[in-house]
């Protein structure tokens, strides 16, 4: 077996023995299963395509727990080793330290892609159990979910690892986790409606603002999921954006994909120049 | 070249440590630090905390590389490209060792050995041998003792049969039962032609199982040599017990090749150690009860390697 899957083979049996995985596939199961009947509530039985409102729930929970629940299982893999002092016993073995930021990446990465495949399938399932419409154009959106909420989980673990390598100290690294969370999830969007609101429209074009929405990984994930197909868009609220926004969804997933591969390169690559 | 240090060394040597420098900071680690380490010897690095031991035992690891000089470990730079082949063949019991607690002692073992890519077929038998229980591997690190903890450290350690062994305090919290299948162990890699490089500030406990000590003292190499060297070098004064003669007779049988002072109902003599034998030979004259040779610790050659530098 290569190096990187032994040692993404340990951090997955780790997380399951520490019952990480179980604890966040239950809350997003919890959650996923809460917002999918509150959801429906609005809309009544006779809702057209109950699925693209689950997919808009489901959206804004993603954004708010993904990355968090990604920042949590990163920050602490590198530096936390550090100072334990697990890390200079794994690099007395024959392993790079690219190899060691790779299999924590693909350990974590199933974690979280376990979590959140058997958390919202279980809304899914749900909803099929409760017999609602549910048309093949609603499945595409819910699995278009599921693949770029496990892609934007894949961005910050990515972000994690690059703060966990840059610090020396475990609980900085936490603060700035919790900080880069708070700044993607929350700041930037009241940030960027507030330029919006004081610039009228006179300098900020469309093509700014779709630049301005690539800068932030939520949102290239929120406007994948929410102009990913007419009634979701609907739904949403973002018809008018969808129309104007000319960033396609290949566009969206290299950029998460950009998001994921730049801070995971450079976390290895400060990571193999640090003295441990 | 011929005035390079290096050639000083025999090329066969395991681990070379040339004119090394480490700088943290504004804070010199090491300074300027010349050995070597060959095949088939057991070599104790002894020093205070923060004396560079660690630091060193990192550098020859490839963990950190050195400011200035070079290291050389098995004839290749540690850190460098051929890094990852040449820890196959290098053990390390790191000081402050810690497992992943979640991890049975058997698994953590199977992990680091798949790492290794040796067969774990041998890892019952590698645990059975550093004294882990069958019971015990089953459970998971994190319910160990020390103790525990540190006889499954020496047997990750001894992973793939290495050709060179960096133990750093490998005894320290150890109960003497423990301590006494560790040195066991050591003697049989060392007949078995492994480097072995134990890293101490127990230094009574080294006495009689080492090759060579080599000295440290804030990121200085101070002395380095066999106990016997070590002794010649420092030429402390060897102290002889004697029972059942009285002081004045003793003194007058030396006259001027040692000073005579009572000890409870014993007469001590204190000689260098070249007269030892003369001394011994005018002692044995008179009618003695019994007689006991006390040569310099470990302990006292350190305290006076040490005084000699802070003098100088």
């Amino acid at each position: 077996m290569s190096i990187p899957l032994i040692l993404a083979g340990k951090e997955i049996r780790d997380g399951l023995r520490n019952r990480w995985v179980v604890a966040a596939t239950l809350l997003m199961a919890t959650l996923a299963l809460s917002l999918t009947f509150l959801g429906s509530v609005p809309t009544g039985t006779v809702g057209v395509g109950a699925l693209d409102v689950v997919v808009v729930s489901l959206s804004s929970l993603t954004i708010f727990l993904v990355p968090l629940i990604a920042l949590l299982l990163s920050f602490d893999a590198i530096v936390g080793e550090v100072d334990r002092g697990t890390m200079s016993l794994l690099l007395s073995y024959p392993v790079s330290r690219g190899q060691v930021v790779l299999g924590k990446f693909l350990g974590h990465l199933a974690s979280l892609a376990f979590a959140t495949l058997v958390g919202y399938g279980a809304a899914g399932a749900a909803l099929v159990a409760t017999g609602a419409d549910t048309g093949p154009e609603g499945w595409r959106a819910f699995a278009g979910l599921i693949g770029s909420s496990i892609l934007l989980g894949a961005v910050f673990i990515a972000l994690g690892y690059l703060i966990s390598a840059l610090v020396r100290d475990r609980g900085a690294a936490g603060g700035i986790a919790i900080g880069l969370w708070l700044v993607f999830v929350l700041v930037f969007d009241m940030a960027l409606l507030g330029v919006l609101v004081a610039d009228q429209g006179k300098t900020v074009t469309v093509g700014l603002l779709n630049w301005l929405m690539l800068a932030n990984p939520a949102d290239a994930f929120r406007l994948f999921n929410l102009t990913g197909t007419a009634q979701v868009s609907q739904f949403a609220g973002m018809a008018g954006i969808a129309g104007q926004i000319h960033l396609g969804p290949v566009t969206l997933l290299a950029v998460l994909a950009g998001w994921t591969a730049l801070p995971l390169g450079a976390a290895a690559l400060i990571f193999s120049r640090r003295q441990i | 070249m011929s005035a390079h240090p290096m050639n000083a060394f025999p090329t066969n040597a395991s681990v070379l440590i040339d004119q090394v420098t480490k700088i943290y900071g504004a804070r010199a680690a090491l300074t300027e630090v010349n050995l070597h380490l060959d095949p088939g010897q057991c070599v104790a690095l002894v020093g205070h905390n923060g004396a560079g031991k660690s630091t060193l035992i990192k550098l020859m690891l490839g963990l950190i590389r050195p400011t200035h000089g070079q290291v050389r470990l098995l004839g290749e730079d540690p850190a460098g490209a051929h890094a990852a082949r040449l820890r196959r063949a290098v053990g390390y019991l790191p000081e402050n060792l810690a497992f992943h607690p979640s991890l049975t002692g058997q698994e953590t073992l199977d992990f680091y050995a798949r790492l290794k890519n040796v067969a774990r077929a041998g890892n019952t038998d590698l645990l059975a041998r550093v004294g882990l229980e069958a019971e015990a591997a089953r459970r998971r690190v994190g319910t160990y003792s020390k103790g525990m903890r540190q006889r499954l450290g020496l047997a990750q350690a001894l992973l793939g049969q290495p050709k060179v062994l960096f133990l750093d305090e490998p005894t320290t919290g150890l109960d003497p039962a423990l301590r006494q299948v560790f040195y066991e162990i050591v003697q049989e890699l060392r007949a078995a032609g492994v480097t072995v490089l134990l890293s101490s500030h127990a230094l009574t406990e080294l006495e009689g199982q080492t090759d060579r000590i080599i000295v440290m003292n804030r990121g200085v190499k101070i002395a380095d040599g066999t106990l016997a060297d070590l002794r010649h070098l420092a030429d402390l004064p060897v102290r002889i017990q004697a029972t059942g003669a009285p002081a004045g007779a003793v003194a007058d049988a030396l006259g001027t090749l040692g000073q005579v002072s009572t000890n409870g109902h014993a007469v001590e003599c204190r000689c260098a150690g070249g007269d030892k034998v003369a001394v011994l030979r005018r002692l044995t004259n008179l009618p003695l009860a019994d007689i006991a040779v006390m040569e310099p610790s470990l302990d006292e050659l350190y305290a006076h390697f040490l005084r000699r530098e802070q003098a100088a």
